[in-house]
């Protein structure tokens, strides 16, 4: 038996061996350089500098507009995705005719990339077509803005792509959720004599509690990590005034066009801190609940 | 639970309402991917096309001398090449690492995997730079094969997840008999595991398939010449540039996002499986 569990160990060491490495030794790596001074190509003297970099980033007036940014981002996005999502999961779920047909056309944005999303929408929240225009022709010009290019909006504009992007995600979720529940309590609660609302209120709302839960963790770090989409509505420079920018980009930036190795190391730090606080205690939470079922 | 007809009417137009929102950015990109250039102006963007035509994606594939427009032809087949081995490479990894997690628990297995479970979520910044600094000690920067290396290995978390789940549904009983008759570990996988593996492979297949294809972040970071750069880092260029017109621009982007849209209308089921698979408890 033991030696059994040793060739079963050795089979994956290589796969351990190469996430030890790229993943928690390269974070120790960017971590070690965040506390230094490398902030150019070709620095002299390499130099540890303790929480220099890190202070400098809470001092910066665009460090500062991307949290507030990202929080932005995230209020918007998660309930946008939630309420979208669980919404068309009930009404997938309600057995209509042509589900698939309904299911296919709601979740196919996820197969697309944040790239070529971003590229549509950038012409869609083009101020002087796509959603104007329609506004327009509907008469609904009140609705008429600036989108990603007035600097007030900004980065609200690149969550309601995301929104159109990723609430399939949480659809799909629901969806599952919903599938999960017996029959049997639909009929229980049809003897009882209980309305559609009332099942839904005291049935299926709390079953899918850990969905929703599932859901926000994920939502909530794809907020943090947020790139692609906003290099592509709204360009490399995040929008006038920085209005769309999040740290994500500026990470991008400092790093690896003004070779700030160690300011950008310090911002990525951030980022999977962030990420942690979010992730950790749900990955432990949903392993221990596996473990006791 | 009998429903009124007005509940009906209520759902039936909640449905195509949701329909038309996501709908929207297809009918654009379509549209006006299939114009011919005069046709084409801000103004007459939701206009169905008059003449079609295919000029556009010819010319977003090709590009245009002229202008000195790069196509996005060569970035295509730079995504295949990137594609294929990163998808083999990784869910062949993932298979071996999900069966020994699901069949040969040892002790320490359960903090392993969640090690290799947390670095699905790391925001990829966080390891960027020392990448690039190993890519280029080892001459891998800038390269196809350097954007494999970082794909297989952040693909390792996900694919050994969904291989994990799949595999515990196999029963001990089949693994167990196997050894009775004198397989090995490797014998096991060999002969029981392997020849049940080809509902959870599609999965991972597709999953990270999507994935790699729809990257841009090691793209971008990763490869710096137009030569070798994926698809979606060209894309991004050839709409960030003011002489590229805009119906090229969507027959590019159509371009780019054919492979993992004909993928999702096809085999959608095992797409949205792996999707689910991702919030690690399936």
């Amino acid at each position: 038996m033991r030696r059994y569990r040793l060739v079963a160990f050795a089979l994956i060491a290589p796969s351990v061996l190469l996430i030890i490495v790229f993943v928690y030794g390269f974070i120790g790596w960017t971590t070690w350089l965040s506390l230094t001074n490398q902030n150019d190509i070709i620095v002299p003297q390499v130099r540890f500098v303790g929480l220099e970099n890190y202070i400098r980033l809470f001092h910066n007036l665009r460090f500062l507009i991307d949290l507030k940014n990202t929080l932005i981002f995230a209020l918007l996005f998660i309930p946008g995705s939630l309420v979208l999502g669980l919404a068309g999961a009930l009404l997938l779920n309600s057995g209509i005719r042509y589900e698939g047909v309904f299911r296919t056309i709601f979740l196919m944005p996820m197969a697309l990339s944040f790239i070529v999303t971003g590229v549509v929408w950038r012409w869609l929240m083009n101020p002087s077509s796509g959603l104007n225009l329609m506004f327009d022709a509907l008469g609904l010009g009140f609705l008429k803005n600036g989108w990603y290019t007035d600097p007030s909006i900004g980065i609200k504009a690149i969550a309601l792509a995301a929104v159109w992007q990723l609430s399939g995600y949480t659809m799909a979720l629901y969806l599952a959720g919903l599938r999960a529940i017996p029959k049997e309590l639909y009929e229980a609660a049809q003897v009882d004599g209980a309305s559609q609302w009332q099942f839904f209120r005291f049935v299926t709302f709390p079953l899918l509690t850990p969905v929703t839960l599932s859901a926000v963790i994920v939502l909530g770090h794809i907020s943090l990590k947020i790139f692609d989409l906003v290099v592509a509505v709204a360009g490399i420079s995040g929008g006038p005034a920085f209005s769309s920018d999040v740290p994500a980009l500026y990470m991008f930036v400092t790093t690896f066009q003004a070779n700030r190795f160690a300011q950008g190391g310090a911002i990525s730090i951030i980022l999977l801190m962030m990420v942690s606080f979010l992730v950790i205690p749900y990955l432990s939470w949903s392993l221990r609940r596996e473990a006791t079922e | 639970m009998r429903r009124s007809r007005l509940l009906t009417l209520f759902i039936y137009g909640s449905l195509l309402l949701l329909a038309v929102f996501y709908l929207i950015p297809i009918y654009v990109l379509v549209v006006n991917a299939l114009k011919d250039y005069r046709e084409v102006s801000v103004e007459a963007m939701w206009r169905l096309p008059q003449n079609l035509t295919l000029a556009s994606f010819a010319k977003a594939w090709n590009g245009d001398p002229t202008t000195g427009m790069q196509g996005l032809g060569q970035n295509f087949l730079n995504s295949v090449y990137l594609v294929v081995p990163a998808v083999i490479l990784s869910v062949f990894l993932g298979s071996i690492n999900g069966y020994v997690l699901a069949h040969w628990r040892f002790r320490g297995s359960e903090v392993l995997f969640f090690l290799l479970l947390f670095g699905m979520f790391i925001p990829y910044q966080s390891v960027l730079i020392p990448l690039v600094k190993l890519l280029m000690a080892i001459g891998l920067y800038g390269s196809i094969p350097g954007l494999i290396l970082a794909h297989v290995v952040y693909g390792i978390p996900i694919t050994t997840l969904i291989f994990r789940n799949y595999y515990a549904q196999i029963p001990r009983e089949l693994s167990e008999s196997a050894q009775i008759d004198g397989a090995g570990v490797l014998g096991v996988y060999r002969y029981v595991i392997v020849p049940l593996s080809a509902p959870g492979t599609v999965v991972a297949v597709i999953w990270q398939f999507t994935q790699i294809w729809n990257d841009f972040l090691f793209g971008v970071v990763i490869t710096n010449k137009p030569s070798v750069q994926p698809i979606t880092v060209a894309l991004n260029n050839l709409a960030g540039s003011f002489i590229v017109e805009w119906n090229v621009q969507m027959a590019g982007a159509l371009l780019a996002a054919l492979p993992t849209l004909l993928i999702y209308i096809l085999m959608g089921r095992y797409f949205i499986r792996g999707l689910l698979a991702g919030s690690v408890k399936g």
